[in-house]
């Protein structure tokens, strides 16, 4: 949990859609203010339905949402202090950029001189102010939803909505804007919501994350934290790459743990929890060591045989496979110039980690 | 060399055209011609040797003798058929607002809500498109004549107008929304619009080529309308059409030909207005989409 004043409490949240389909389940989430949160999480996993039951969109089933202290049960979307930025933009076609802007200060009675001020303020911000005048149809993807960012911002909003915003750009712009948000984000001090399936995005712009699945909340982390401290085998295998072992508890010594994993060795790690019976193991592939020698004692050790290398530049995917036939993802970062490769296709290699970097998922 | 060059530079000319023909490639094949030829004719040469013996000189109409406009003078004279001309532009302008509102609401209410029967609702409220006029204007002179005992006039004509004229605006307005982005609608809101003002600022500037679309219809169909017309009209009350219809049973003269001349040029600009209308809101949308 942030120190941070909480300006956003979901409590109990569920959504059942029908009677029968659950699109959140029994959700609970606290965002501070200032919070760059992102709502991370496979398509159909509730997100977007949280998202909207926060814009007032939805309304939960069972539980409460508390939004800058007031509860927002039977409160309509245009009375809500929040504002958000649509998928698919919805800029309307039928305005010019400018009109678009300031539509939401319009339509509550602004003077239409303060509106024209502010809103090619906020166009300013999102540095968007030469295309004023021209017409939705006339302006790129990345264009638009500038546009639908500024017609956002213009109200002030305790908290922004973003749902999947950066999903319609190509991958160059996409990363741009990811830095523009946050860039945003800090100019303008708002509490930003963002829903996304992209991991990258929610790791490198949030800093905190909760990861959904089939309308659980899973997990809420920072990200170094998500990625290093995984609390169940989804998230673990959901945020990066992960090789992820079934093993049984066998025996517990002090602060360490004894596993038995099916088709590897007996691996003594340290834990400070109560695992018993089956347990995940996991190990990031870039944790792992690939080596010719064999690797010192206090290393969690094995065999395997290379059987593929993916070459990606900075770094080389190796495929190994033990003699049982359970197969282990290792990143190799190539950190000296060399155009081949230490090993080849076929080698028996030695593969060892840090016992410390293991995770042991008992969920 | 030269030779095999050209015949190269051919080659790679034929084979562009085979991957993609010009718009009218078609008439080079002769019988293509012949057939487009023949279709025209028959289509438009009576149309426009109407158009034309009506600035005939000769009275039987049977030889050229000159041009003259005064065929339309005496038909503007002639206080019966003007009377009819604005008895029908009365009323289709009446009949083309009411029913643009209703096919409106229509259209929209079977583009948002989901309800139980709603293809059973819909098909009856397309039935009007694809019963027989006659059947249909029969039923209305039971409807008014027995059921309710309303004299027959400009009245009765302008709800039957109405009545077989509001599904076409519901067709063309409910087409007109299915491209629509609701999440247009939850911005608004969103943004902190009403759901009146939503309605007004976003969703009516959307539907509105449909609705303008949908009203020039109601227009052309109201101004043509003869069968219906001629069942549900009473004395006093003769439409264009119909007034056309009794002086050609005495003789076609020019004046009628003015007449009739007159009717098709109010249609047809109306009809171009349309399909010009129609075009720029599609150029829209493929540009949106684009």
């Amino acid at each position: 949990m942030d120190s941070r004043k909480p300006i956003i409490s979901i409590r109990n949240v569920s959504k059942r859609f029908g009677g029968s389909v659950v699109a959140v389940d029994n959700a609970n989430v606290e965002i501070g203010e200032g919070e760059f949160f992102a709502l991370l999480g496979p398509s159909g996993c509730g997100k977007t339905t949280l998202l909207r039951m926060l814009a007032g969109f939805e309304n939960p089933t069972e539980g409460e949402i508390i939004i800058d202290g007031h509860r927002m049960e039977g409160v309509d979307p245009n009375r809500r202090p929040v504002n958000m930025v649509f998928q698919s933009y919805a800029v309307f076609p039928h305005m010019s950029v400018l009109k678009n802007v300031g539509y939401g200060l319009r339509v509550t009675g602004v003077p239409p001189d303060e509106t024209q001020r502010r809103a090619l303020e906020a166009l300013a911000l999102v540095k968007m102010e030469q295309y004023a005048d021209r017409m939705p149809n006339q302006l790129s993807g990345g264009q638009r939803q500038r546009v639908a960012l500024a017609r956002a911002l213009v109200k002030r909003p305790r908290v922004l909505l973003l749902d999947e915003p950066l999903s319609a750009l190509d991958a160059k712009l996409r990363e741009a804007m990811q830095l523009e948000l946050v860039r945003l984000q800090h100019a303008v001090g708002i509490t930003f919501v963002i829903v996304t399936h992209d991991q990258d995005e929610a790791l490198s712009m949030a800093n905190r994350i909760a990861v959904m699945e089939s309308g659980k909340v899973r997990q809420i982390a920072a990200p170094a934290d998500l990625y290093e401290f995984p609390n169940s085998r989804f998230v673990a295998d959901f945020i990066g790459k992960m090789n992820l072992f079934e093993g049984q508890v066998t025996g517990a010594a002090g602060n360490s743990i004894v596993i038995d994993i099916a088709g590897l060795n007996r691996i003594t790690v340290p834990y400070s929890g109560h695992a018993q019976g089956g347990v995940g193991v996991a190990v990031r592939p870039e944790k792992i060591r690939i080596d010719h020698a064999e690797p010192p004692n206090d290393r969690v050790k094995l065999r395997g045989k290379v059987t593929e290398v993916a070459y990606f530049g900075d770094e080389s995917a190796v495929f190994l496979e033990n003699a049982t036939g359970v197969n282990i993802n290792v990143n190799v970062p190539n950190d000296a110039r060399r155009t081949a490769a230490p090993f080849a296709i076929g080698d028996e290699m030695w593969i060892s980690w840090n016992p410390a970097d293991t995770l042991v998922l008992a969920e | 060399m030269a030779q095999a060059t050209t015949a190269g530079a051919a080659a790679a000319k034929s084979v562009q055209h085979v991957s993609k023909p010009l718009p009218l490639e078609y008439l080079r094949k002769r019988w293509l011609q012949a057939v487009v030829l023949f279709g025209f004719f028959f289509l438009y040469f009576p149309i426009i040797a109407l158009m034309a013996t009506s600035f005939n000189e000769d009275k039987r109409n049977i030889t050229w003798k000159g041009f003259t406009t005064d065929w339309y003078v005496k038909a503007y004279n002639d206080a019966s058929l003007f009377n009819a001309l604005v008895n029908s532009l009365t009323v289709a302008v009446v009949s083309t607002i009411v029913s643009t509102i209703i096919g409106t609401m229509l259209g929209l209410a079977l583009y948002r809500y989901r309800f139980p029967n709603k293809a059973s609702f819909e098909s009856i409220a397309y039935l009007p498109i694809v019963i027989p006029e006659i059947s249909m204007a029969v039923a209305m002179l039971a409807y008014f004549a027995q059921f309710l005992e309303v004299p027959l006039g400009l009245f009765t004509i302008t709800v039957s107008h109405i009545a077989f004229s509001f599904p076409f605006v519901a067709v063309v307005v409910r087409t007109r929304m299915a491209g629509f982005d609701e999440s247009l609608e939850e911005a608004s809101r969103d943004l902190g619009a009403s759901g009146q003002q939503t309605f007004w600022n976003v969703t009516v500037p959307y539907m509105m080529p449909g609705i303008i679309a949908g009203a020039l219809l109601a227009f052309t169909l109201s101004l043509d309308d003869f069968v219906i017309t001629q069942f549900t009209s009473g004395p006093g009350s003769t439409t264009l059409p119909i007034k056309i219809y009794s002086m050609v049973r005495f003789s076609v003269t020019p004046t009628v030909n003015a007449a009739s001349t007159v009717l098709i040029v109010i249609t047809l600009t109306v009809a171009v207005a349309a399909m010009a209308m129609q075009a720029r809101s599609e150029k829209n949308m493929v540009k949106k989409n684009g």
